[in-house]
């Protein structure tokens, strides 16, 4: 039997066009017809690859491509030279950095691009790279975070002018006065570092991109694999320096994306200087070792957590330190204005007097990134962090954490609430979404459960997380990326027989934006989801728009789909009146069609208001005809999804096995337009979490070798290691989305690894392990148990 | 050097290179784009197809080793235009999202029902133990395939 399984708790469900419906999307993937970046063929097409440095530091003294230009089925090679001559080494980064395009200079990590070859198939691009002669002269690297600071440390940055170091920022939030006040006063302080080791993505279809450039018209097309096309258009804008409206970006069928597809990589520019310099179109796809060690990674946050609290459990104040490793170049994509992200929501799901957190942004000999994989803007490390540590101070007050949690969640009262580093949540019923959980665990009997098994030496653990999200950036005025407001756009064509296209900014991959957002169109305005195609990810065919990441697209896109609906049934209701010959007022919405007040048999659909509104129908003065409409959604705030998980696992500490016997979810992300789609993607959230707690890193040696540059190192999660996953929801509208929807696709990646990480360490607690860092492979257990945690970062003893 | 390879019922004859990987050849020389490479290590299972009806991923196999052998791919899985109750399910179930590696999911799918036809779950996620899916958390996965094992069930039932 499956747990709680639809079980839904809350202010009503919707009904109409809402509702687990079959996603129009599946139609072409499930014959094979999907068409993905690497599915594009152009005639005359051809394919590049990259030459990488195998050096994570090192100058460059020379390059020789005299024998890859002799290659019989060489086009170009294109060196870091190539581009400096055209203005087109570096690039900016989506975080106010630069980053090379081609290393003309230095190399700053394994990986790194440094010659691309334009080849007439594949495996002579590949071939070619072999007759590039480099030659480099290696410097010493910095691979550790925690000394990158040093005195004496090699400065990775000697490209900007004056940098003596490797300090990229400082950041912080909250009142650090008060906060230390709070904890001078606590009844008990608990401490704890702890390592968000660095992850990767890791979508299934790696990136790329096929660039055609024509060279009498001036137009630049580009497929390409993008979570945010038209930022890509105005980024490419500025830094090919091309007209925008002679840069079209087609992003089609996309293969997974979470955060690995925000950025502009090397390889797409070089893509298009190799489509300007051949005159045909060129191919670049990234291979999965290219992927995993050059493109954007995620976390590596080394945090100092530390946490106050009255004896009798009330917790008071939380405050961190955060050193983080954004690798050689700060390309993190996130809003301009906040470096750490959204980190600063560490305060979490708690009514906290006071909070305060410091961060510290450095470079590394390793790949740029650091926002992606699903973080929400660094809202996976906080909730890591303040859930960690209210699990450890439960364990130092002797405290069950189901309890204490419980009695320092904020209350339904008490929203909107705004937490001491500022963030307004929007609306929560925090104990209801727990209790529903430990309703469906039948938490009682699993301590009981855990409590015999302890008996016979058998090592059961219990974990719980709870956490609170922000997702839906903007608002513009707040949030920005490359000075580009946060707001995205929808239109709505009517076409006279009542059928509706709706145009996106954002991109699926995934999210069944096709089911979904025609559902929204369908409900305002009485049609069936059928009778509503969604278009999305081309330029050339959509309004501009910030794209799709941090879980955004319903929270924007799905409240401007819902504006713009509501904007055509109001230019319907004009027509409505004409044909009905009554006032605009004397009409109101049924639901399904305008009708007259009080006389509801006098009535018009929006499929027979259509027609009349390209018809001959003699409309009010001023009034144009046709239905269409427009709209650009500012979002007011974030949106504020909250869920309460609890895992179960069972732990071998012999072997240090860990098996994840339940896992229980309960999410509540508002208003569910497809609930079938958000229990989707919370169960693909709930396995990022398993391979994040137990199995993912990208970690290095001490020359700054990746060792996980492979799915033979990089592991994630098949169908053995992910239980059965139990869903639970419930149901807290957004008060100012206009349909009361929140984000989910990232609810469950944030809110699982600790919820995986708590059970395994209150499985361990008989051996008196407080603390051991992810991931907890069988030889990290092992290690805890025997008191000897190690870091599973660094391959350096 | 030349090769014959019988896909989804029709033999193509073609000149390659030794070293051309099968999928690059259904993909790039016979344009079936239904399979996907992912990995380059066997690890993910996006491009698996048939190899004389046992699946194989073919970013591990040379094209040559195709030569005079039957490869069936995604693109083969509807017959006459009526959809498979393997694809069937993975419609119904939600068992795909991105779509990426729903083909080679649906193959070992389909061979695992060809060989049990009522599998337990256990079962259903053990064979596709060798594949990643980076959306699903694999649970509607599962569900796809017990929904086609129960339609094709009721299917012989019927025509019993």
């Amino acid at each position: 039997m499956r747990h709680g399984d639809g079980q839904m708790t809350g202010e009503g469900e919707a009904g109409g066009a809402y509702g687990p419906v079959r996603r129009k999307e599946d139609a072409r993937f499930i014959r094979g017809q999907g068409n993905f970046t690497d599915d594009i063929r152009l005639p005359g097409m051809l394919h590049g690859a990259i030459l990488r440095s195998p050096l994570a530091h090192a100058r460059i003294a020379s390059i020789d491509v005299t024998a890859a230009e002799a290659h019989p089925r060489v086009r170009a090679v294109i060196t870091g030279q190539t581009l400096a001559d055209r203005g087109l080494a570096w690039m900016p980064t989506l975080s106010q950095d630069v980053q090379a395009v081609l290393a003309t200079d230095k190399v700053r990590f394994q990986g790194q691009e440094v010659a691309f070859v334009v080849a007439e198939d594949r495996y002579s691009a590949r071939d070619a790279l072999e007759l590039i002669s480099v030659d480099y002269e290696p410097l010493p690297p910095v691979i550790d975070a925690r000394t990158a600071l040093d005195p004496g440390a090699p400065v990775i940055r000697d490209d900007l002018a004056g940098k003596q170091d490797n300090h990229i920022f400082d950041w912080e939030a909250g009142d650090q006065v008060a906060t230390d006040a709070v904890f001078a006063g606590a009844d008990v302080v608990v401490a704890q570092d702890m390592l968000y080791p660095r992850s990767h993505p890791a979508p299934l279809e790696t990136c790329g991109a096929v660039a055609d450039f024509n060279k009498i018209s001036g137009q630049l097309t580009i497929w390409t694999t993008s979570q945010a096309p038209h930022a890509h258009r105005t980024l490419y804008a500025l830094v090919v320096g091309l007209p925008e409206h002679k840069i079209r970006i087609i992003s089609p069928d996309v293969g997974g994306g979470f955060g690995n597809k925000v950025p502009i990589y090397p390889g797409y520019l070089c893509a298009v200087v190799g489509s300007m310099l051949t005159g045909s179109p060129v191919k670049w796809m990234e291979d999965r070792s290219e992927n995993l060690m050059s493109t954007s990674f995620a976390r590596d946050y080394h945090m100092h957590g530390e946490i106050a609290a009255t004896r009798d459990g009330t917790i008071l104040a939380v405050r961190a330190t955060v050193l983080a490793d954004h690798g050689a170049f700060n390309g993190s994509a996130q809003p301009s204005k906040f470096p750490a992200g959204f980190f600063h929501i560490f305060t979490g799901s708690y009514d906290l007097r006071a909070a305060h957190c410091q961060v510290t942004g450095v470079y590394t000999n390793k790949a740029p990134g650091g926002v992606a994989y699903s973080c929400s803007f660094r809202i996976t490390e906080a909730v890591y962090l303040v859930e960690r540590m209210v699990d450890i101070l439960a364990g130092e007050l002797g405290m069950d954490p189901a309890e204490l949690r419980m009695k320092n969640l904020l209350r339904p009262e008490q929203f909107p609430y705004t937490c001491p580093t500022g963030w307004q949540y929007d609306s929560g019923n925090y104990p209801r979404a727990l209790q529903v959980a430990m309703d469906i665990a039948d938490y009682p009997e699993l301590r009981r459960e855990q409590a015999s098994k302890r008996e016979r030496g058998e090592h059961m653990g219990i974990g719980i997380s709870f956490f609170t999200e922000g997702v839906g950036a903007g608002p513009r005025k707040h949030m920005d990326i490359l000075g580009l407001g946060m707001a995205d756009g929808a239109d709505l064509r009517m076409h006279p027989t009542g059928k509706a296209v709706l145009s996106v900014s954002c991109q699926t991959q995934g999210q069944g934006h096709e089911t979904t957002f025609a559902q929204i169109v369908a409900q305002e305005l009485g049609l069936s989801p059928d009778d509503v195609d969604v278009v999305h990810g081309d330029t050339d065919r959509t309004p501009f728009g910030l794209g799709t990441y941090g879980s955004r697209s319903t929270p924007v896109s799905g409240a401007a789909a819902a504006v713009v609906a509501r904007k055509v049934r109001e230019r319907a209701r004009i027509v409505a009146s004409a044909m009905l010959e009554v006032a605009p007022d004397d009409l109101e919405w049924s639901g399904r069609r305008w009708q007259v007040r009080g006389d509801p048999e006098k009535a018009r659909t929006i499929t027979e208001i259509a027609m009349a509104a390209h018809g001959a129908l003699e409309l009010p003065e001023g009034v144009e005809g046709h239905l269409d409409a427009a709209t650009v959604y500012n979002p007011p705030n974030l949106t504020h999804p909250f869920g309460a998980y609890i895992c179960v696992t069972d732990v071998d500490p012999v072997t240090g096995q860990v098996q994840i016997r339940r896992f229980i979810a309960v999410d509540d992300c508002g208003v569910r337009i497809n609930p079938m789609i958000v229990e989707g993607q919370v169960h693909g959230g709930l396995a990022d979490g398993v391979g994040m707690a137990l199995m993912q890193v990208i970690a290095f040696d001490a020359d700054g070798n990746c060792l996980g540059g492979s799915f033979m190192d990089y592991l994630l999660p098949t169908s053995m290691e992910c239980p059965s996953w139990e869903l639970g929801a419930t149901v807290t509208p957004s008060p100012h989305h206009p349909i009361g929807a929140k984000g989910v696709g990232e609810s469950a990646t944030v809110g699982s690894p600790p919820a995986i990480v708590n059970s395994v360490l209150d499985a361990l607690r008989p051996f008196g392990v407080r603390h051991a860092d992810m991931p907890l492979t069988p030889a990290a257990v092992w290690s805890a148990v025997q008191g000897h945690p190690y870091r599973s970062d660094l391959a350096i003893t | 050097m030349q090769i014959t390879v019988n896909v989804n019922g029709a033999d193509y004859a073609r000149e390659v290179e030794a070293r051309l990987l099968l999928i690059h050849f259904l993909r790039d020389d016979l344009g079936l784009t239904g399979s996907h490479w992912g990995c380059d290590t066997s690890n993910c299972g996006a491009c698996v197809v048939w190899l004389d009806d046992v699946p194989v991923k073919s970013c591990t196999m040379l094209a040559a080793m195709a030569d005079g052998h039957r490869v069936r791919t995604v693109e083969d899985l509807a017959v006459g235009g009526e959809l498979d109750p393997v694809q069937q399910g993975f419609s119904e179930c939600h068992g795909l999202q991105c779509g990426f590696c729903t083909p080679g999911m649906m193959m070992t799918a389909r061979w695992l029902l060809d060989h049990n036809p009522d599998p337990a779950p256990e079962e259903i996620r053990e064979a596709l133990s060798g594949q990643v899916c980076r959306c699903t958390g694999y649970e509607n996965i599962v569900r796809s395939v017990l929904w086609a094992a129960k339609h094709e069930a009721g299917q012989r039932e019927a025509g019993a």
